[in-house]
């Protein structure tokens, strides 16, 4: 069964990627066309992270291990669309003019913040495979705890970026906090039932 | 109301056509206006500014009254009445006036005006609006020697504005000049756009233009001028006083607190043109530069 969802999912996961594609073709962006490729990859790594981080606790709440199967997967996905997103930022908008660009992430809070969780997503992409599993053991865990802090990150980052406070990015917050609420009630119960 | 249908607006292309024909004919709009619209055109002119696409300009507003998308204003703005609309210019004036859209309309002769609008956010449009001076309605005011500012006040309606149901900011939208400021040449009262009668999602039937500062300063749907003595504290500055000053002079040296604003994305150039670097005083600096002269304008941002 999950041999035949994989593909299914994978292709899914390329949507984002495949729409943007449609919309240059079809000369569909409007007005800001380069800052709607890089918010639209911007706001899909988000919901990455959103769909990565449900993955256990669907686990738990649905008793079925077969939705963990698909969380590297997700968190790779985590990782290619902030790459992209990234890609868009550095390339198609500032033109690798690295002047600027290093300026803002030293002094601009939204960038920094925003270049610090692509940072970090670096070696959890690396430490992905059933390989590194292996070989990291216990530490595998503790450090893949990151996708915490790269989540709070991400939140704020969209948050910092707006020009006042707004609906969307407050909404991700929002889900990102119970994603990662859930996590410390479910510590707890571990503990209680041993 | 009547609407005006995407049909009757003239096609960007042609449109540029006709100014490029009239230019050859030795005839620009310049030359056959006097004053000070005479240097505008000149000035605009000499900078070749090519105006975006009416698509953009009319599509692609930050318009909170009718929601934060850069859509919601078109989509929204429709059905949004300007007629009647009455605007009032009191305060500090020996003559307070109550004066509606359409005797505006009839007692100043509105001439095109081609400038550059830069939004805080970091992209840039070039705007054919129609509209004057708006130092020629405030003389027929007559401010006294009190009115140091001016405050200028838009519509609340949250009925017919649904983004007014949302506290983004603080409703009615305010925003304010100097005394010298508003009493520019380049301080414009806007009543049309691309030759014809203003978009609401624009602002109709009347909003500010003061190209030099950004956009947000130049307040929509105005119903009250007040000139007043003491600075008024804008929307904006009231929703984030360190990140929206009084002046908000475009200044590439300046950034906003969270992004820079050194240079900026012109909008409709597509997708592999490139930023442009932001101009001091948005380009305007010949005109206004004195206004400020000894200034800190990192101080007075």
């Amino acid at each position: 069964m999950i041999k035949y969802f994989k593909p299914f999912v994978f292709i899914l996961c390329l949507w984002p990627l495949g729409i943007i594609i449609l919309d240059i073709y079809y000369n569909n962006l409007g007005a800001e066309p380069v800052k709607k490729i890089m918010n639209h990859f911007g706001e899909w790594t988000l919901i990455f992270i959103c769909l990565t981080l449900t993955m256990s606790p669907l686990k738990r709440i649905t008793n079925l291990s077969f939705w963990i199967k698909f969380r590297r997967m997700l968190g790779l996905f985590v990782f290619f669309y902030a790459t992209v997103h990234l890609l868009t930022y550095v390339g198609l908008d500032y033109r690798f003019d690295w002047d600027p660009i290093i300026n803002d992430v030293l002094k601009k809070k939204y960038i920094f913040i925003g270049f610090s969780a692509w940072l970090l997503l670096i070696p959890l992409a690396i430490t992905s495979s059933q390989k590194m599993i292996k070989i990291l053991g216990r530490n595998w865990k503790n450090l893949h705890r990151l996708v915490y802090v790269i989540a709070i990150f991400g939140s704020l980052h969209y948050i910092w970026l707006s020009k006042t406070i707004f609906f969307k990015p407050l909404v991700y917050t929002l889900i990102i906090v119970v994603l990662l609420a859930l996590r410390i009630k479910i510590k707890k119960r571990d503990v209680n039932y041993g | 109301m009547k609407k005006i249908k995407y049909t009757e607006i003239t096609p960007e292309k042609i449109y540029i056509k006709r100014r490029d024909f009239i230019k050859k004919l030795g005839l620009s709009t310049s030359s056959l206006m006097i004053g000070q619209n005479f240097l505008n055109n000149a000035y605009a002119s000499s900078n070749s500014l090519e105006p975006t696409e009416y698509r953009y300009i009319s599509t692609y507003n930050n318009y909170y009254e009718f929601g934060t998308r850069k859509s919601d204003p078109v989509e929204k703005s429709q059905d949004f009445k300007t007629e009647p609309w009455n605007i009032k210019i009191d305060g500090e004036v020996e003559n307070e006036i109550n004066i509606s859209a359409l005797e505006i309309n009839n007692m100043f002769e509105s001439e095109e005006r081609i400038y550059r609008l830069r939004c805080v956010e970091g992209w840039s449009m070039v705007i054919p609006w129609l509209g004057f001076s708006l130092s020629k309605l405030l003389d027929k005011a007559k401010p006294n020697n009190k009115a140091k500012f001016v405050e200028f006040i838009s519509v609340y309606d949250p009925v017919q504005m649904p983004g007014q149901k949302y506290p983004i900011l603080q409703w009615p939208y305010r925003e304010g000049l100097r005394i010298d400021e508003a009493m520019h040449p380049l301080t414009t009262l806007v009543t049309g756009l691309y030759g014809k009668k203003l978009p609401n999602q624009n602002g109709a039937p009347l909003r500010l233009i003061v190209p030099w500062k950004y956009g947000f300063k130049s307040a929509k749907a105005i119903v009250n001028i007040k000139l007043v003595e003491k600075m008024p504290t804008s929307s904006w500055m009231r929703s984030s006083p360190r990140e929206y000053g009084f002046y908000s002079n475009v200044n590439p040296n300046v950034d906003h607190p969270r992004w820079s604003q050194a240079s900026e994305r012109v909008i409709g150039s597509g997708i592999l043109s490139e930023r442009i670097p932001t101009q001091m005083f948005n380009g305007y600096g010949d005109e206004v530069a004195n206004l400020y002269s000894g200034m800190d304008l990192k101080k007075y941002f």
